[in-house]
This record gives structure tokens, C-alpha cells and sequence, in this order.
């Protein structure tokens, strides 16, 4: 051992540094061709969203005055606005929200904490993932045969939630399923120990701590409800509303109205469409303009879901 | 074979005259799925008096444990045979017939790692009082402090029950999973290694504290310290590759193992 001294140690090792300087640089030389193809990759979608969106913006910002969002849609361009299309899509997205959620949530804790590990739970999730990637115009089709005939809902705010429902339902059980998932298994094995049923861990423990997870999930299969368009038009969506639908809450009793769920509707999207496909630059203006209110509530429901996974993780620690 | 273990410190944990049986294990059988864990044990647990289950890794001690709460039953595909009969009332704890949620009742559990769960202090000890439906705030407040004080920590956090109970350090985190076990008055606590993830500090104080809820509760403790099970139990169990190789008061078996096995575990052979 004593041998060996350092100052030996490193004159044997000083005519092999410039060689294995050499060796790194030409090995570095690839990190940074990388990191320029990569950075270059990922500028395409920023950039191309943001060319679009300044696009939007100098086409619509000046129709987007209060009136816009007070009119109904009119046949003077300069008169018509998006107010039944913003209300039916906040009516719509009440009801996929109401309907979806709970469904897509209990199910999600269901495969993760109750199932039994057999050919039928496989099965069943296979198919969760599988409708992730159905078209959504294939729901249309489904709700279209389903709610509007076959339950009678008819074209209406009930069957447009029902729809997008069943739409986001495969994004929120993926979500659930993950959020549950990261859930430590020692925190299940504490709350079982002192006599918990698998119930009481469920809501006192898996359910709260996973909440960030499924709380992002449901806002982003929401952004996603709110751009959709084709599901809607095949179910028979109008695109042209000079009507509110009833109020949900009146002065009389019993101050709850379920009516709306019932009345013909227009979303967004669809007012955009239908501006678009008509002649004439003043409408194209028009629908610059409820195209920037959807990409600005999108981007906004996923900033508050961002938001809100930093926000509730710092809460729980393991 | 004399004193093969000279070294260890025993504790001052005397083996009563006349123990009582807390529970007797006869003829079990464990599995996981077609592996079996645990070949026909048959050992008996005294009342109020620390138990270790020690043995290399894999050799069945904390499937053993895990047995006594029915933890394996939260696994699929895990089987038990044969019996641990609890007494004064003698059932078979890992009959099919009984409920496991029946079990962990009556048999709490510390674990490896301290666990907590990320709510306030109190809420942590109060755990196993809520679910089994207790609700007057006097009685929790009550049972709760009597937890904490049993665990040694109610000194430290009495001024901050309403704070998690995970930013608390190791040792006090799981002397709160300790609280949280006593506070439902049990007649069995488990400890799987209980120390293996905090320093030799909190260690010490863990072992303090097992061995003086020895006089009022019975104790199973898994551990791969041999002197920590010389130190905090009156009986140890050396187990090896899923069968009890030998059984006995701590003492004696540390001093004057009967078996081959056990001396070269204890002497550091193997394992």
C-alpha cells in the first residue's frame, strides 16, 4: 500500500489526459447535437400554438367588447354576439362534470382498491384505455342512437353533458387510477392495521391523498369537453340560439329548476363553426373571436390544474 | 455448546414463573400463491412479555408477524392453514370464518418505516378510535393523550396536536405510529422491525419504550438485530427458511443453543 505514493500515482496518469480530454469532447459533441434537435422539436408545437393564437387575436380582439358577450348571434356581424354559446357551454360542462366525474372516479378506485385481479378486471381496463382513443365523433353516434332516441332525452343540454361525460370518463379513470396508485402502499397497510374496512381507507386516506391527481385529470378531460365539437353537432346541437335556456335557480319556490336540462343548446365551438363556414370577413371576425374565449378558457383550466397539483402536493408529504 | 453470545447485553426481562399463554400457534402453514412461507410453526406467545421473531432474511419472521393481523389477506392469492388461537377466548385468529378487520381490532401493528399518515398528530392517534365509530370529542381527547403519553411522545407534542404528524422527526414519527397503536387498547402489538429505518438515538428510545409496555400489553417484535433482541425480549424464536428452528426464553437461547443452526446465526455464520 505505501508503496504506491500520489505524486507516482499521477505522473503515470498525465500522458493519458490529453487523450481522455479528447474522448469527451468528442463524445459531449452529441449531448449538444441533442439538446439543439430536441430544443428545436419542442419549440414546433410552442411557437405553432402561438402563431395561431396571435393570429386569433388580430383577427377577433377588436369584436371582444361586453356586447359580444351579452348578444345572442344575429345576422349583422357586427351585432351578434356568443352569449347562449358561453351559457350552454358552462350548462354543459355542469352536467358532464356532475355526471362524469363521480362515474369516472368511482371507477377508477374501484379497479385500484376493489377489484380482483382476474380476466374480467383486465378485460374492463383494456377498455377503459381503448375508449380513450375512440373518435369523438363515434360518441356522437353512441349518444345520438342512446340518449337522444332511445331514452328520449332529445337534443338537449342533458344529452350533450351525457355525451362529453362519456367522452372524458376513460382521461379521469386513468388519472384516478394513477393518483391512487401513488398512494404508498404503507399509508393503506397503517389505516388497515388499526381496523379500517376497506371503505374507511379508501375515503379517509387513498381518496384524500390522491386528490391533486384526479383534481388534474378531471380539469384536463374538462379543457378537453369544452373544444368538442363533433360529438355535439351529431347529437343535433343548434348553431343558432337567440335564447336562454330556463334559469337553474329562480326567486320562487323551490328555487331549483331542472328545465334547462332539457332546452335545445349551442356551445362555443360550435358558434365559431358555424361563423366560420359563413361568407364574409365580419363573421370570420366574429369567430376569431370566440376562438381566442375557447383557447383562453382552455389554457386557463389547464394553468388552475397545474396550479392546483403544486398547490395540494406540498400539502401531503409521506 | 456454552455461551456462544457472551457480548450481549441482556435485558432485565425475567421470564415469569408461571407465564400465561396469550396465544398459541399449532401445526401453521402459510402461502403465497404456491410458494410456502411458513412450515407448520408451532410456538405459544405469553402475556405481557416481548417476543422476538429473529432469523436471516427471508426465513419467514415477518410473514409470521404478518400473520397475527391478517395483513397477508390485503394480498391475493395468499393462504393460511392450521391455527393461532388467541386467548382468553380462544379463536382461531386465521380462520377463514373470522374477519381480519375483527383481528386488527384486538392486535395492532408498528411498522418498518415509520408510517404516519400526512394528517395533524392527533388525527393520527385518534385514527383507529374514529373507525370503529367513537366520536365524543372528550373521550377522543382523553384516549388520545393516554396514547401518546404510553409512546413517550405526549411531552414533546402536546403544544402541537393540530400539527402533521409527518413533519415530526423519525423517532417521533414512529413513536406516533407507536400512539396510534396503543390507542385502541390492544392486546397484541406487532412491531416489524421497528427500528431498522431510525438512528441509534431513536432506537434506544423505541427499545425503552417496548420494553416497558411489556408490563401491560403483549409484545411480537421482528427484528434483524440479534442484540436488539437480546436486549428488549424475554423470548425469541429463530426461524429459518420458513420453519421454527428453535424456541425458547431469550437467555437460553442466546447462551445455550440446542440446535446447530441457531449458534451459527447467533455467532454470525450465516445470515
Amino acid at each position: 500500500m505505501a508503496s504506491i505514493s500520489p505524486s507516482i500515482a499521477v505522473e503515470a496518469a498525465v500522458p493519458g489526459v490529453a487523450e481522455i480530454r479528447a474522448n469527451v469532447v468528442r463524445r459531449r459533441r452529441w449531448d449538444i447535437v441533442f439538446a439543439v434537435v430536441g430544443f428545436l422539436a419542442t419549440s414546433v408545437g410552442v411557437v405553432t400554438l402561438l402563431a395561431l393564437f396571435v393570429d386569433l387575436v388580430m383577427d377577433g380582439y377588436h369584436r371582444l367588447t361586453p356586447d359580444f358577450f351579452l348578444s345572442f348571434p344575429s345576422r349583422r356581424a357586427a351585432e351578434a354576439g356568443i352569449l347562449s354559446a358561453w351559457v350552454g357551454t358552462c350548462l354543459v360542462m355542469m352536467v358532464t362534470a356532475a355526471i362524469g366525474v363521480p362515474l369516472a372516479v368511482s371507477a377508477g378506485i374501484y379497479l385500484e382498491e376493489y377489484a380482483p385481479r382476474n380476466w374480467v378486471t383486465t378485460l374492463i381496463e383494456i377498455n377503459v384505455s381503448n375508449l380513450a382513443a375512440v373518435p369523438s365523433i363515434v360518441y356522437g353516434l353512441l349518444a345520438l342512437g342512446l340518449f337522444v332516441y332511445a331514452l328520449g332525452f332529445g337534443q338537449s343540454i342533458l344529452s350533450a353533458g351525457l355525451t362529453l361525460a362519456l367522452m372524458i370518463m376513460p382521461v379521469v379513470v386513468v388519472a384516478t387510477r394513477e393518483a391512487v396508485r401513488a398512494v404508498p402502499h404503507t399509508i393503506r397497510e397503517a389505516a388497515y392495521a388499526v381496523g379500517a374496512t376497506r371503505w374507511q381507507a379508501t375515503r379517509d386516506h387513498v381518496l384524500p391523498y390522491s386528490i391533486p391527481g384526479i383534481a388534474t385529470g378531471v380539469i384536463i378531460g374538462l379543457a378537453r369537453a369544452i373544444g368538442e365539437t363533433a360529438p355535439l353537432i351529431t347529437i343535433g346541437a343548434l348553431t343558432f340560439i337567440a335564447y336562454l335556456p330556463d334559469p337553474p335557480i329562480s326567486t320562487k319556490p323551490p328555487f331549483v329548476s331542472f328545465d334547462w336540462l332539457w332546452s335545445g343548446f349551442t356551445v362555443l365551438p360550435i358558434q365559431m363553426f358555424n361563423w366560420v363556414s359563413r361568407p364574409g370577413t365580419a363573421f370570420h371576425a366574429n369567430a376569431a373571436a370566440a376562438g381566442i374565449v375557447i383557447v383562453v378558457l382552455t389554457l386557463a383550466m389547464n394553468g388552475f390544474a397545474i396550479y392546483l397539483r403544486y398547490r395540494l402536493r406540498k400539502r401531503i408529504t409521506w | 455448546m456454552s455461551a456462544v453470545v457472551t457480548a450481549v447485553p441482556f435485558a432485565t426481562q425475567s421470564v415469569s414463573a408461571d407465564p400465561k399463554v396469550k396465544s398459541r400457534i399449532r401445526g401453521l402453514n402459510f402461502y403465497y400463491g404456491n410458494l410456502q412461507a411458513l412450515k407448520n410453526i408451532d410456538m405459544v406467545v405469553y402475556e405481557h412479555a416481548v417476543t422476538a421473531l429473529i432469523g436471516p432474511s427471508g426465513c419467514g419472521k415477518s410473514t409470521l408477524l404478518r400473520c397475527f393481523n391478517r395483513m397477508h389477506d390485503l394480498t391475493p392469492h395468499t393462504r393460511y392453514e392450521g391455527e393461532i388461537r388467541l386467548y382468553p377466548d380462544d379463536v382461531n385468529i386465521v380462520s377463514s370464518d373470522i374477519d381480519p378487520i375483527e383481528v386488527r381490532m384486538r392486535i395492532s401493528m408498528v411498522f418498518q418505516k415509520p408510517n404516519p399518515f400526512p394528517k395533524s398528530i392527533y388525527e393520527n392517534v385518534a385514527y383507529g378510535l374514529r373507525v370503529r365509530g367513537v366520536k365524543a370529542r372528550s373521550e377522543l381527547d382523553g384516549r388520545v393523550e393516554a396514547a401518546l403519553r404510553g409512546a413517550a411522545l405526549w411531552e414533546e407534542v402536546k403544544d402541537r396536536l393540530e400539527e402533521p404528524g409527518t413533519a415530526l422527526s423519525g423517532g417521533q414519527q414512529q413513536r406516533l405510529c407507536i400512539a396510534r397503536a396503543l390507542a385502541t387498547d390492544p392486546e397484541i402489538v406487532l412491531f416489524d422491525e421497528p427500528t431498522s429505518a431510525l438512528d441509534p438515538i431513536a432506537t434506544a428510545s423505541i427499545e425503552d419504550l417496548i420494553i416497558s409496555m411489556a408490563g401491560s400489553v403483549t409484545i411480537l417484535i421482528v427484528t434483524h438485530n440479534m442484540q436488539q433482541a437480546a436486549r428488549v425480549s424475554s423470548y425469541t424464536a429463530f426461524m429459518y427458511l420458513g420453519e421454527l428452528v428453535e424456541y425458547g426464553p431469550t437467555t437460553e437461547l442466546f447462551t445455550r443453543p440446542r440446535h446447530q443452526r441457531t449458534s451459527d446465526y447467533l455467532t454470525g455464520r450465516f445470515g
